[in-house]
Order: structure tokens, then sequence, then C-alpha cells
């Protein structure tokens, strides 16, 4: 288990980061909790000549809230994520999902975002970060711009980072307790099979908003569009809950694998759909 | 090369590495603190876990440079046969284990479990143990001692290092 | 040489806590991978990326080139130096051997298969230069399963060997079984697969090899389940190293379950190694390397064919197995599905024909040989999976058709129709109690509520019998062993009374310290903590065959037992001596020897040993020292048998499986350490049911291994399983003098197929009878689906 020689950087600030990625370019990885690359590296998949360290950048981790908006930073553990009151009161979908995350061990060092830059299809946070309708911060050489978490997953290990920006920073708007993260995680690899978050709000009895992400069925985590629009407007019941859910494949083609076939996916994601907006209601419901 | 400072089972170390080497071949090459086991290379087993700064970490996926300045702790840290840890006594009392291989790396991890949740139900237990994997015992026994060290814990035996 | 004048409890039978596990929770064990040299190399290996491929040349220039880097060594090198291939162990007739060199001579035969390696002065640098060898190869057609491997036309594996087949082996009375069969009411027929498994030991393997010049003598630190086996075989016949100058250390050694049996290529190399250039060589594979080099498990194809009379009982039984046993033939391979399968295929039943015929394959794959269980997990599976199949034709409840079919408990010594003579049993008992602890009527009542409300809990039963602690060796011999099976223990009582054991068993979570220190303190009337025990030193431990196939306590523990008694006999003629007694009025007690009638007339057995080894006054006959040798031999196998049963849950919409809870009832004969053998059901009883419900191996049709790491190899996790729920019945086995059976294998023969038979008992609504290992969640639910009228 020896990774392949390369020369490692520890920037003290986000620009001291920066820089070495402009000076660097493709020869260069970030590395915060080191948890999606290690492994990788020391396999010789991946063999970058350069690792930049952004795990002590001060202010870079901690979570934050104000004017409704939770700010958390890029490199804040998952650990720290489950056990914040903030996170825990107020995007309580995103703490329910991070507890799941591969092994208190893992969750103990691997960062927030590293696991939503690095975009693995059978990570967790990708679906919630759809369901939380989350704003992602990136920071490059040229200043900060925000990506919408619905633009930020465009294909298969791809994130919409370009080349020479950092994710910086993930902000979630205030949420209500209506949210559930239900996961079939994989035996050996702890990855999600399928996981379907979660999050709505009631007004009345009347689901007056929803966001459903999905994440380990599919190439890439996406949001479940047809389950949304049969939720959105309607009464908060079983019934409701059933029909959405009989909707969660529309307009998916999945494939045939090692994993199952199209049909078995499919019934996954009806079923663990139908199961996360279940919960999501009672919790709603319950509040 | 980096150099590297950190205390390790409450000892100060400087050490010259490889920015390659990871912290289980750190402890283990160098420090020759062998009680820390590597048993896979894809971060399952938990053969390697130790305490960073407080908290259980698989030592073979951080870089020995990512613990620059840091306080580890390995098995060989928390108690010793003449003064065992309350959890080294649980695994030994309800037979945690058999060949021993994982055994440094469960007890660490039970540590860190029992330090955020001094009470836990046999499905907490369960759970926290997701990360470590043991091929002799089929756990059963694993789940008795961490009980057995929260009961003794609980009943004021010290986190680290009883007399 | 204090002895307690209170009576003593009995140490046999009690569960002190483990003498050997102040070092494991303190970290202060010494597996392979701890020790280190002054002045070691470090060994990386290069790998075969393909399943079958020629090998055109191999350049290592630009490894050669690079810093620290000593050697790079190949297969034509080795061979050229005088290596030889490494032999299997058992030989049938007609047998086909692959040449099974080191490293690659010629030609690669499965991914992983090591083609040269590479010695540095650091691991890390060792792998650099690894990757710097460039091997020219030329991809052949490869065949990853056993049965394609045996179609006509399928690629040859090794050109020399037509067909790829290893050997075709037959047991029982085929014109029997066909009789039997013609005459029967209904005949039950099934085809199941037993996947392939991967042990996963959770230490890797690993060697380190001296070569000292001035003693002439090379010293290997390896892990094995059996030190003086690997000397052996790696001294005799593959490297040409006499065993007088050739030693191996087992140390401490982190799980086998059968993969640290076999001698590997990478130790020879690294012994070789440390000869040629005279200097320590260590390697310690990475879990990559584990999965693609660790002789892998089971990987059977099956049909079965069980026919029943009018009342339920099995008239004959018709197996027919292709084993597959990879590219080249490992240690034990061949006795494994033979041996070790066929001879067992009565279980605990009364079948009065049976016969069983197994073929063996080469293909591309990584060599298979002993997993946990070796054959009898088979060999259960397909019997008990079909008593299910059978219940269900048949309309019998599952448990009323094993009772029927028990071998009853005057019939022995039982005579089976394959081979094996069953010496002692009770096996209604054992299935009784099973039955009450789960409380069976209330459960099927439960089962039957549950199916009406869309819960769909299932109940597996798996009545099995053991055949373990292999013997006698000249029937083993006769059947193709090329060793005996028979074990060495030594009681060497020191002046002070303090008592060094050596055995040739080796344990690596067995915990033989302890057990047997239990045996001789019990013998000898002293504490656990007077007794050491040494194992696992081929320069210590005169000889032994080590461990596997559940033989420590059978075997082993009785030499040890044995030895004691001669140690305690020279103790009584020497204590009758300074007591002025006829011997046969001497007894011992409680660490003392007396006249009998007159305890106050004692000497304590540390006096008496201090008495041996002065020498002024004992029998004139006599020579001095106390100390005894036993070499047991046993008269036959140990036949533990019980009945297990699983309770799952499944989930239908899903197909995900809930295994809830656990009952086993074995009888290991007498019990040393009944915590022990506790703890070796309970890992036992996991690893079987992880094959039915988790593990296993695929290759692509290409000889790929899919699953070649633990992110895509699922080993069972704390959060999988229940707590077990165990009880044992005793009968006691009258081949050794202790009593005792193995109890090391017998979880995981039973578990795999009660857990399979729980979850194929859940979906009986939907009129499913069979599925193959493992029952993922997407097999599951695609044949509740298709029973659906899904598509």
């Amino acid at each position: 288990m020896y990774p392949a020689p390369f020369e490692y950087h520890r920037a003290l600030s986000v620009s001291e980061a920066l820089a070495l990625l402009a000076q660097y370019g493709d020869e260069a990885k970030i590395l915060a909790g080191g948890h999606s690359l290690i492994p990788v590296m020391k396999l010789r998949f991946a063999s970058p000549a350069h690792l930049v360290d952004i795990a002590r950048i001060p202010g870079l981790a901690g979570i934050t809230e104000g004017d409704g908006m939770i700010r958390i930073g890029a490199a804040t553990r998952h650990a720290d994520v489950v056990s914040s009151p903030i996170v825990r009161a107020k995007a309580p979908l995103l703490a329910e999902a991070a507890s799941q995350i591969g092994d208190p061990l893992i969750r103990n060092m691997g960062t927030i975002g590293g696991s939503v830059a690095h975009a693995d299809p059978g990570a967790d946070l990708p679906a919630v970060m759809l369901a939380l309708g989350a704003t992602l911060v990136a920071t490059s050489q040229a200043g900060s711009r925000t990506i919408a978490a619905d633009d930020f997953f465009p294909d298969v290990f791809m994130s919409a980072l370009r080349p020479g920006e950092l994710l910086t920073e993930i902000r979630i708007a205030e949420q209500g307790a209506g949210a559930a993260y239900e996961k079939r995680a994989d035996p050996a690899s702890g990855y999600a099979i399928v996981g379907i978050a979660v999050q709505l709000a009631s007004a009345g009895g009347t689901i007056s908003s929803v966001r459903v992400g999905m994440t380990g069925l599919g190439p890439k985590a996406m949001r479940l569009a047809g389950v949304e629009a049969a939720l959105e407007g309607q009464p908060v019941s079983g019934a409701t809950a059933d029909a959405a859910a009989s909707r969660a494949a529309e307009g998916i083609m999945f494939i045939d694998d090692a994993r199952g076939s199209a049909a078995y996916k499919a019934n996954l994601a009806r079923v663990h759909a139908g199961r996360a907006i279940a919960r999501a209601c009672e919790r709603a419901a319950s509040r | 090369m980096a150099e590297i400072n950190f205390t390790v089972n409450g000892r100060a170390h400087e050490v010259e590495v490889e920015a390659r080497t990871l912290l289980v071949h750190l402890l283990r090459d160098t420090l020759h603190l062998t009680g820390t086991h590597v048993g896979c290379d894809t971060s399952q087993c938990g053969s390697c876990t130790v305490l960073l700064n407080g908290r259980g970490v698989k030592s073979c996926t951080v870089l020995a440079v990512q613990a620059d300045g840091a306080e580890v702790t390995t098995i060989e840290g928390i108690g010793s046969r003449g003064a065992l840890h309350p959890l080294q006594e649980a695994f030994r009392q309800e037979h945690g284990l058999q060949c021993g291989f994982c055994t440094p790396g469960m007890i660490m991890s039970s540590i860190d479990l029992l330090a955020g949740n001094a009470n836990p139900s046999e499905a907490e237990i369960r759970h926290a143990l997701d990360g470590n994997l043991c091929r002799c015992t089929g756990y059963h026994n694993i789940v008795k001692a961490v009980q057995h060290a929260a009961r003794a814990m609980a009943g004021g035996a010290s986190a680290i290092g009883s007399e | 040489m204090t002895t307690t004048t209170a009576p003593r409890a009995p140490l046999i039978g009690s569960s002190p806590k483990r003498k050997e596990d102040g070092r494991f929770i303190t970290g202060t064990g010494r597996y392979t991978d701890d020790i280190n040299m002054p002045g070691q190399l470090h060994a990386a290996f290069v790998r075969s990326p393909y399943a079958h491929a020629k090998i055109r040349s191999i350049d290592s220039s630009a490894a050669l080139a690079m810093p620290g880097i000593h050697a790079v060594i190949t297969g034509e090198e080795l061979k050229a130096a005088g290596v030889n291939p490494l032999p299997p162990g058992w030989l049938h007739p007609g047998i086909q051997i692959a040449e099974f060199w080191p490293l690659a001579v010629g030609q690669v035969s499965h991914v992983g298969n090591a083609v040269a390696a590479v010695l540095a002065d650091s691991p890390a640098l060792a792998r650099d230069a690894a990757d710097a060898v460039v091997v020219d190869y030329d991809e052949q057609p490869a065949v990853a399963e056993g049965v394609d491997a045996l179609k006509p036309g399928a690629p040859q594996v090794h050109e020399k060997i037509p067909g790829n087949v290893v050997f075709r082996w037959a047991l029982g009375d085929a014109d029997a079984t066909d009789t039997a069969m013609q005459g029967a009411r209904s005949i039950v027929r099934q085809h199941l697969t037993n996947q392939r498994l991967i042990a996963n030991a959770i230490e890797p393997r690993a060697s380190l090899a001296n070569y000292d010049v001035a003693a002439d003598e090379v010293t290997l630190y390896v892990t094995s389940q059996n030190p003086h086996v690997h000397r052996l075989i790696m001294g005799a016949f593959v490297l040409g190293l006499p065993e007088h100058k050739f030693r191996v250390i087992a140390p401490d050694v982190g799980g086998g379950f059968g993969s640290k049996i076999f001698i590997y290529p990478e130790e020879c190399v690294v012994a070789w190694a440390s000869k040629s250039l005279g200097r320590p060589v260590k390697w310690t594979a990475t879990r990559s390397e584990a999965f693609v080099s660790d002789a892998q498990g089971r990987d059977h194809d099956t049909h079965v064919e069980m026919a029943f009379d009018e009342g339920g009982k099995i008239v004959a039984l018709r197996v027919r197995t292709v084993a597959n046993l990879g590219a080249y033939l490992t240690l034990f391979a061949p006795a494994v599905p033979t041996y070790l399968y066929g001879t067992v295929m009565s279980g605990p039943y009364n079948i009065p024909a049976i016969h069983v015929e197994v073929t063996a394959a080469y293909t591309n794959t990584t060599p298979v040989d002993a997993y946990r269980g070796a054959g009898r997990p088979e060999a259960t599976y397909a019997l008990e999976r079909t008593m299910d199949v059978a219940a269900h034709q048949l309309g019998i409840d599952g448990a009323e058709l094993r009772r029927r079919n028990l071998i009853p408990k005057d019939a022995f010594p039982f005579q089976t129709a394959v081979a094996l003579q069953y010496d002692s049993g009770n096996y209604e008992p054992a299935l009784d109690r099973a039955l009450a602890m789960i409380d069976y009527p209330q459960l099927r009542a439960e089962q039957a509520e549950g199916r009406t409300k869309g819960k769909y809990l299932g109940i597996g039963l798996s009545t099995y019998i053991e055949a373990c602690g292999l013997a006698p060796s000249h029937v083993v011999g006769s059947l193709g062993a090329q060793a005996g099976l028979y074990e060495s223990g030594v009681v060497r009582v020191h002046p002070t009374g303090k008592v060094t054991v050596l055995t040739g068993s080796h344990a690596h979570g067995q915990g033989h310290e302890t057990t047997f220190a239990q045996i001789v303190a019990h013998e000898l009337g002293c504490g656990i903590d007077d007794v050491e025990v040494v194992h696992g030193d081929t320069g210590r431990v005169p000889f032994g065959m080590g461990t596997y196939g559940s033989r420590s306590g059978a075997v082993g523990g009785a030499a040890l037992f044995s030895a004691a008694q001669k140690v305690k006999e020279k103790g009584r003629k020497i204590a009758a001596h300074l007591l002025e007694a006829a011997p046969e009025d001497v007894d011992f007690a409680d660490g003392s020897y007396f006249v009998k009638g007159s305890p106050g007339t004692s000497k304590a057995f540390g006096e008496i040993a201090l008495a041996a080894y002065l020498a002024h006054n004992i029998p004139a006959d006599m020579e001095p020292g106390l100390e005894a040798t036993t070499f047991f031999n046993p008269a036959n196998f140990v036949f533990p048998f019980g009945t297990h049963v699983a309770v799952v849950e499944v989930d239908v919409e899903t197909g995900s499986v809930q295994l809830i809870r656990y009952v086993a009832v074995d009888d290991f004969g007498n019990v040393i350490n009944p915590m022990i053998v506790d703890g070796q059901l309970h890992g036992g009883i996991t690893q079987g049911a992880s094959q039915a419900l988790w593990e296993g191996a695929q290759y692509d049709s290409n000889g790929q291994l899919l699953t070649g790491s633990m992110m895509n190899y699922a080993l069972p996790k704390a959060e999988f399983l229940p707590m077990f729920e165990t009880d044992r019945t005793v009968t006691p086995s009258p081949v050794n003098p202790l009593g005792v059976k193995g109890a090391g294998e017998a979880g995981t023969i039973a578990s795999t197929a009660a857990v399979a038979n729980a979850v194929i008992d859940a979906l009986a609504p939907f009129g499913i009878t069979h599925l193959d290992m493992p029952l993922t969640p997407s097999k599951i639910w695609e044949a509740v689906n298709a029973a659906r009228g899904g598509n």
C-alpha cells in the first residue's frame, strides 16, 4: 500500500490553494479528508504528482447560520455535520444522510466538500444536495461563483467545477422536518445501491413544496421530477405517497448490470421513494 | 521528504517521511508500534484504527503528513498488560477475539463509540462497528465485550488507562 | 513446588479466560509482518493482468535501473537454478498435474499469477519497480467456469491436459443406486451451485526469510497453519533445502480458514532469494493481491437426485458434481471435492444406496482448495437443500422428513454407503432441542399469520454431521494422501514442576495456548499458568501436521493427553520409589502422589519433577528427566453432528433479507473449554450464513475477477447479524481418550444450508423452491417478481 511518489503542499489559505492549483493544473489534486482520493492512490488507479491539502485552511471548516441560510465549510468533516445542532435542527435530511456515509471512522475524516465534489454515483450527499436545493460555492483566482445543486452533477464522477476552482462552501436554506433519506447500502462498500432523499413542506395538510433526489441507481445523482410533480399541491396522505412513488422510475433509463436488472432498479426507486415520502410526510405532519 | 512533529501515545516525535507515507506505515515501520495492523487496501477492514486527536480514523487512509501536529493514540497507548483499559479487559472477559488481528482496531473503534455514547444499545454497537471487520468471532462476543466495557466504565473504570 | 490441598475444580470443561489474549489486546502480538531484520530487502511481485497468456518476453532493464533495486527474479531463472514446481499433496489415480511454478514459466494461467519478483530496499521502491517491469504477453482464450471448461472445444487451460480434466472420481455403488432409484416411489431432482468463496483472513499472507551463512540455515517466518508441512513441501520438493537446514516459524497468525494451509509461490521465492542474495527478504500481501493469489474455496456445480419410498424414507441418492479447481492444484485441492465431500454425502441419514461422481476441472482462475469446512459444507448444502425441496414436493414438513431419515441411535457404529463408519451419534435429541429452542410450532403459526399480512418469515433447518480429524494415517495414505494425519505432542516437565508443552498443531485464533494448557494442567494437577504451550516453530516442535479439518483438539489435544499420561506414569514410579510403596499402590490426585488409603503420605508433583532431574534417588533402571512425547495416530475420524435453525424475514418488495434468529444445537462430544467452542461456532455460523446471503466470487467469461476487493466482495459486518442462540448435546467420541470432536468448522458446515433454506422457505408462497446462492436482494426480487407475473 504505497502510493506513487508525489509532492505534498499544505495550503494555509484559499488563495494559496488556488495558486497551487493554477500552478500545477491537471497534475494537482485537492486533499481534504482524503477518503475518496487516498484509496485510489494506494491502488495506483490515480497517481497525481501534487497534492494540495486544504484541511487546515482557517475558516474552510465549520457550520454557521444566518438569514435563514446554513453555511457549511467544504472541509467540514461528516461527523461534525452529523453532530451539528444547526444541521440537526434546520437541515435534518443532511444529518440523517450524512450519518449513513461509510462508517464512523470514515465520517471522522471524510469531508462534505470532498464527497460532493467527487460526485461518486453511489455517494449519499449528491442526492441530498439535490433534495435540499443546496447552493455550492466555487472559488477560483477569478473570484467566487455559486452553482445550484441541480447543475452541479453533470455526469458520472463529474462535477460542474472548472479547472482551477475549489468548492469552498455549501449553502442550504433552512428546512423543515418533512424529510427522509431511504438508503440501501451495498453490503461490501457501504455506498448506496439506492438512496432517495426527500425534502418537503406542507401547509394545511397540503404539500406546498417538495424536492426528491436519487443516488445509486444511475450514472449520477438526479432529481425525480415525476415524483415531485405528483406530490406538489397534493394532500399529505398515503394515497398521494403511493401515487407519487409509482412515478419514481419515470423517464430514467436504468441499465442491467452486476447490481441488478433495469426492472429491479426501477422497482428499488419506486419502493424506496415510497418509503422516503411516507416518512417525510409523517415527520412533516407530526411537527 | 516532509518533517512531521506529532505526539504518539503522549510522546513527542519528530520524523522525516516521504510525503506518500501512510500514517499506519509510519507507526509500524518507523515507530515500531506494530499493534496497529493492515488488513485491506480499500478502507474497509478497520484493523488500522487509531485515535487522531481523540477520534477514530483508519490510519491506512491518512497520510502521515496529515497527522502533523496531531495527537495519535494507538492500542499500545491505552493500557498495558498490568493495567488494562476497560475495553481491553472486556474483550478478554467476553472472549471478544480469536486470532487477535482485528482486535486493536475493534478496541480503538469501540473507545470512539463509548466516548460519544456511554450506554449504547446492541443495535448502536453493531452500527458503530460498521468500519471494522472480524472474520473469526461472528461479532457476538465483540458486542458483548463492548456492552461489558460500557457497564464497567459507567461503574467508574476510567476511559483511558485504568489503574 | 506448592500444591493446593483442597480438591480442585476440573480444568477440562471449564472456561478460563484465554492465556493468549494478553498480547493481542495490548497490541503486542507478533504477526509475521511485525517482524523485521536488519538489512532486509522487500519483495514485490509482478502479476499477470490476463487470465491466460503466453509470455513472449520480460524486460527488467527499466526496473533494475531504478534506485534501491537489487534484483528482478523470473520463473526461467528459478527453473534454471533448480527450483521445482509446487506439488499437490493428494494424488488420485489418473490425476493430471499442471506445473505450478513459483514464478510463471512460459505462460500465465490466471489473473494474479506471479510472473516476476522485484527486490528493493523498501516496499515502496519494490512496488515502483514492479510497475516498471515490462512483460510482453500473448493473450490466449480463457475459461472461468468449471462446467464450461469441460465442454468440447473449450479453451485449453494447459496444453498438455486435454479437456481440462484434472481427474474423474466416484464413490459408492452405482448399480445399487440405479436399482433403488428405479424402484422408488418418487425422485426429487435439484441442480444447484455452490459458489466460489474467498477466505479473506483479516491478516494478509506474509513471509520473511533469512539465510544464516554461518549455520548454512534458512529461517522462514510465514503465515502458515502448518509450519512442518511448509518445511517438508518447500524444502524437499520445491527448493531442495534439507529439513535440518530449514526452519519454518509460523508466529501469531491472523486467521486462516484453510487459506494458510497451502504452500504458495511467494514464500518459495522469498526463501530462495534470501539464500541467493544473502540478505533477509520480506514480503507482505496487499488485500488486492490476496484476492487473486490466496487459494479460494467451494465452486461446485451439482446435480442431486434423491429417491424416496412411500413413507418418506430416502432409498437412494445420486450426486454428480463438477468441481472447479482453478488454474493449478494447491496442496489439498484434489482431496476437497472427493474424500472430504463424497464421503459425507450420507449426512446424518440412513441412506442405503449412494453414488457420487466428481469431475474436477482446470480453469483460468485462482486455484481452489480447502476453505472452512472444505467439501463438507458443499455436501451438507447439497443434501440439506435437497431435503427441503423434497419436503416441499412430498408435502411433508421439513423437520419431520429429516426425523424419519435420521440414523437411529442404536445403529452405531453405522456403516454408510460412502466408505465412512460413524462410530457414535444420537441425532434426534439435537433436533428436538433445536426445535424446542426456536418453538417450532409457534414459529410456524407466526409465519402463517405473517403471510396474510405481507410479512414473509422463513424457517430453515439443517441437520448435519461433520467428519473431521481425518484418520487413520494408513487409510488416508491408501487414498492418495502424501502424508500421515497424526499429531505430535511433547510434555516437558522442568525441575521446578513448571511445564512446557510442544504441539504440532497450530493456533491462529483457536486458543490452543489455553485449551492445551487446560488438558495438561488438568492431568498434572497444576494451574494453566504453570503450562506454556509452544507451537508454530519447526525448530522447537519435533514434528506436526498442523491445524485444519477441525483436527487440533481430537488429534493434537489427544497427543498431549497421552504424553501427560506417560509423564504421570513415570512420576508414579518415582513417587513409589520415594514413598517406598509399590507403583500400583500409588495414586495421583490434585497434583500429588500418595499411597492409597493414606493421603498423608504424599509427594507433590513438583517434588517428583525435581527428583527426576536430580536423579539422586530414582529407580535404578530409570533414565533421569521428566518428559514424554506422543505421536497420536487416531483410529478413525470424529463425527460431530447437530441441528441448526435459521429464521429470516424477507422484504419481498426489495428482496432484502434480515437474519433475525439463529439457533444451533451441536454435539462436539466432551468440550474442553465451552467459551472457546462457542466462539468457534459463532464464527463458523457467520461464515456459512455469509455464503448463503452475501459472499460470492465472480469472474467474467475472460477470467477477470469482478469481486477483487472488499469494496465489491461482501464480508459480513456486525450489523448484518443477530446474537446466536446455542446449546449442546454430549455424545463423547470413542476415538480419542478425551472424547472430544472437532468444533472449528461445524458452524460453517451447518449454517449455509440453514440460512438458504430459511430464505427459500420464506418465498414458498410464491412457488419458489430453489435459488442459487448468494441470495442477494436482486435475485430474490427477480424471482418474486416473476412469480407475480411481472417481467
